[in-house]
């Protein structure tokens, strides 16, 4: 479904992305985990015509991409996002958020597919004219989510889409996110830092460090704590809570890198 | 169910519901500071004032009689009269009109001139940016009376060109203004997700950022008014506003000047009304703003 | 050592809003001495709260009433503007979350914690200079002249939260509160922070009060550890006997995280029940 090879990110005199592969078939669940300046985000970005100033090769349904993105793939490949507070317009109620894409695409039965939207993701027509202040950090991304799956997409990009939420309520979405995959057939591919959370979500992982991919598992390896490399292994220690024991090898390895 | 119940609901049942529940809201917050209520109130009066002129008036203010020139305040003229012995209470009302004309015209066309063009400078970046960035910092560039003076003298005097001047002098501050909303708005999330729905440039610029720029803008016209105000009056003093025996406020400050000693009611008439405008509309900003800001935070 | 350092008895905090009242914390009572005590809660449980009441950071619209609300016999009810400076920083101090908005953008960070300590000790400038040094050099920081010659923005959230605990500890405070101290670190230097608090909490045989939503973490890293829902405390269990909690709010946070090691269809979703709390407050 989506095909990235070699893609490399410049902003500036910063390398953000420094030739980035990875493939994602049709219907999985994919995943990247890495840290805050790891690229994963960028790599996103960059998928969905964000950013221009990339190189490399993005290929979408066997299609090379170019830096300009169509209507149709707008329609096909759409994004959830971290803040459930910055991703919705303070001004607009959920029923002109969820009508806008209809509109854009020149969908028809608006109020129908809007219904229906809102109770698949478990809210009901009560919440149609609310605003975002209005709704919970829960309710506001279901909305994010009712937004982005409106226009019977292909794919969803999902960038820490549980990060900000609170942990039962990160359970929730989880569930409903993974009941909609499974409903619509839709391929994910999912970023976070959170390891137990991509573990539980994905079936294959890239870990990114620094702009690279440093390696693939498939997330039977991360349940089992398989990795090869030192800095997935790391990761994988440290999603466990807090042990004094790995305090000094991590101490040792944080000063390498002039953290 | 009681009305305001119906309008505070968190759950609205219609578009309608939602709007008219965001703008009780708003009415209620702001009517709820005492400074803001009284600076509405000034505001009103001056177009009450404007709007019944005829009613409240109580004479002619065109009217000469040079048998009652400068008279002092009494019950017969509520504020006196002036050299020709014109009623100063019904000019100070029929004054208010063009106060009001002046004020309501720059401020449609400043605001969305500013508007517009900061969007878009701010929105597309680039070649445009710069461009439009240009220009506007070459208008900021003038002190506005100064400016504001030689358009007026240069394109005659009256209220018209009065108006044009002060416009133009206005403007740019409201392009920076949405232009650094824009920017910031440019980054947040809800933008980038309406970008990847495909809509078009236009669509996100009308329909997204603008509305957010609306209150910075109506906040800064608010606190601009009394400059705004001052400057016809300033141009007015001058002779290049409104042309004799029009009832301009800042004209009239500027004939009764050669009375001030004995007869100060000439010229402080009109001034107290420039001075209550002026600090009404001060007032009415600084509780717009506490309005508007939190929301958009 | 002797009685609890902290005492705190029916603790309410309310706010008085245009839409009513709101109860955020409700009858919060609970004591702690030199130890980890970790309070646990997710957003609108009061924790962050309840904790601001204890500095007096608490400001109209909210209000604050205890029985009881003491520090080592002190009682921060009804302390005046001058009597909480001697309390704030000197005996009770606080590190945030987020270094990049808690330390001033526009001083110089070895000036900053030299002000900590010149703000409750009488000494000269050069002296105090000398001691962030000296602190800066005690949370592991490789260089710290190079760093307290840095502004805020210069450093990574690592080394400025770092900084922030060194700031905060200049005044020997009796009590650390940390709120969320690691949330916006990256996972690799969240455990180097950690062991920093704890090697200067145990070092001084300071009490600390580390705020989290991460059950998992404060259940690491704690002695003791309150849950917190709806401004109630719901639990109180000693760290190590967290995973035989018996409050259903409590095992219902532990069964709804994902796990590396097990393998779930869907997560176990938290029934809110509500006898947890006499209305549910929406967050």
């Amino acid at each position: 479904m989506i095909e990235i090879l070699d893609l490399h990110v410049r902003f500036g005199s910063v390398h953000a992305l420094r030739g980035v592969s990875m493939t994602i078939e049709k219907g999985q669940s994919y995943g990247l985990v890495g840290e805050s300046g790891s690229g994963k985000t960028t790599v996103l970005r960059a998928l969905t015509g964000l950013i221009e100033n990339w190189t490399g090769h993005i290929h979408f349904a066997g299609e090379a991409l170019s830096h300009r993105r169509t209507k149709a793939f707008h329609k096909a490949v759409q994004m959830v996002f971290q803040d459930p507070y910055g991703s919705l317009h303070p001004r607009h109620t959920v029923d002109r958020i969820l009508s806008e894409p209809l509109i854009i695409h020149g969908f028809d039965r608006i109020e129908a597919r809007i219904l229906s939207t809102l109770s698949d993701v478990g809210l009901g027509p009560s919440f149609r004219f609310r605003y975002p202040h209005q709704l919970s950090g829960g309710q506001r991304q279901r909305i994010a989510i009712a937004r982005a799956i409106i226009m019977e997409p292909l794919v969803l990009l999902l960038d820490e889409p549980t990060s900000a939420l609170d942990v039962s309520v990160q359970a929730e979405i989880l569930n409903l996110l993974k009941r909609l995959q499974r409903e619509h057939g839709l391929t994910f591919l999912l970023v976070s830092h959170n390891l137990p959370v991509i573990a539980h979500m994905c079936t294959r992982v890239s870990v990114m460090n620094a702009g690279l991919v440093l390696e693939e598992l498939s997330s039977d390896e991360l349940h089992r704590r398989r990795a090869n490399s030192a800095y997935t292994q790391r990761l994988l220690a440290a999603s466990e809570g807090y042990h004094p024991a790995l305090v000094r090898d991590l101490a040792a390895l944080a000063i390498e890198e002039g953290r | 169910m009681s009305l305001s119940t119906w309008l505070l609901t968190d759950t609205p049942r219609s578009r309608a519901q939602a709007r008219l529940g965001n703008a009780f809201l708003s009415a209620t917050t702001l009517l709820s500071n005492r400074l803001t209520l009284i600076g509405l109130v000034l505001v009103l009066s001056m177009v009450v004032a404007a709007v019944f002129a005829p009613w409240l008036a109580t004479q002619d203010p065109l009217a000469q009689s040079l048998a009652e020139r400068l008279l002092p305040p009494s019950t017969m003229h509520l504020m006196g009269t002036d050299q020709l012995g014109r009623d100063i209470f019904s000019r100070v009302i029929y004054g208010s009109r063009i106060t009001l004309t002046i004020v309501v015209l720059v401020a449609v066309i400043v605001g969305p001139l500013g508007l517009v063009i900061g969007t878009v400078a701010g929105y597309l970046g680039g070649a445009v940016d710069t461009v439009l960035m240009r220009v506007t910092d070459i208008f900021m560039a003038f002190p506005r009376l100064v400016l504001a003076l030689a358009f007026a003298a240069a394109l005659g005097p009256g209220i018209d060109n009065a108006v044009i001047a002060i416009a133009i002098t206005t403007w740019p501050p409201y392009a920076r203004i949405a232009r650094a909303e824009t920017i910031v708005l440019t980054g947040s999330d809800f933008i980038s997700a309406i970008r990847l729905i495909g809509a078009s440039k236009s669509r996100i610029l009308i329909g997204h950022i603008a509305p957010l720029c609306i209150s910075s803008v109506v906040i800064r016209l608010t606190l601009d008014m009394a400059g705004i105000i001052l400057i016809a009056a300033g141009l007015g003093f001058l002779g290049l506003g409104a042309q004799p025996p029009a009832p301009e406020w800042g004209a009239m400050v500027a004939t009764g000047r050669d009375y001030l000693i004995d007869q100060w009611w000439v010229a402080t008439m009109p001034g107290i009304a420039i001075f209550m405008v002026s600090l009404g509309f001060n007032l009415l900003g600084d509780g717009l703003r506490d309005i508007l800001d939190p929301k958009l935070r | 050592m002797t009685g609890p350092l902290l005492h705190i008895e029916d603790l309410h905090v309310d706010f008085h809003s245009r839409k009513g009242e709101t109860n955020a914390v409700r009858g919060v009572s609970w004591q702690m001495g030199r130890e980890k005590l970790g309070i646990v809660g997710e957003s609108g449980s009061g924790k962050s709260l309840s904790v601001r009441a204890l500095l007096g950071l608490v400001r109209p619209p909210g209000e604050v009433r205890a029985r009881r609300l003491e520090l080592d016999g002190v009682d921060l009810r009804a302390l005046s503007a001058r009597q909480w400076q001697s309390i704030r920083g000197r005996r009770i101090s606080m590190v945030l979350q987020d270094p990049r908005y808690s330390l001033n953008p526009v001083m110089r960070i070895g000036d900053q914690i030299a002000e900590a300590y010149l703000a409750h000790h009488d000494v000269s400038h050069g002296e105090a200079q000398a001691r962030a040094l000296d602190m800066l050099a005690a949370v592991h920081i490789r260089d710290p002249e190079r760093v307290a010659r840095a502004y805020q923005h210069e450093l990574s959230g690592g080394m400025g939260q770092r900084a922030m605990i060194a700031m905060m500890l200049m005044p020997e405070p009796e009590i650390l509160i940390a709120d969320e101290p690691t949330s916006a670190l990256d996972i690799s230097v969240q455990t180097q922070v950690l062991s920093i608090i704890d090697e200067m909490v145990t070092s001084r045989g300071m009490g600390l009060i580390f705020i989290s939503h991460d059950l998992q973490l404060v259940a690491s890293f704690c002695d003791r550890v309150l849950i917190m829902y709806g401004g109630r405390v719901v639990e109180e269990r000693l760290a190590k006997e967290l995973p035989t909690a018996t409050h259903p709010y409590t095992r219902g946070l532990l069964a709804c995280l994902p796990r590396l090691g097990e393998r779930r269809e869907s997560l176990a979703v938290l029934e809110r029940d509500n006898a947890w709390s006499r209305e549910v407050e929406a967050p």
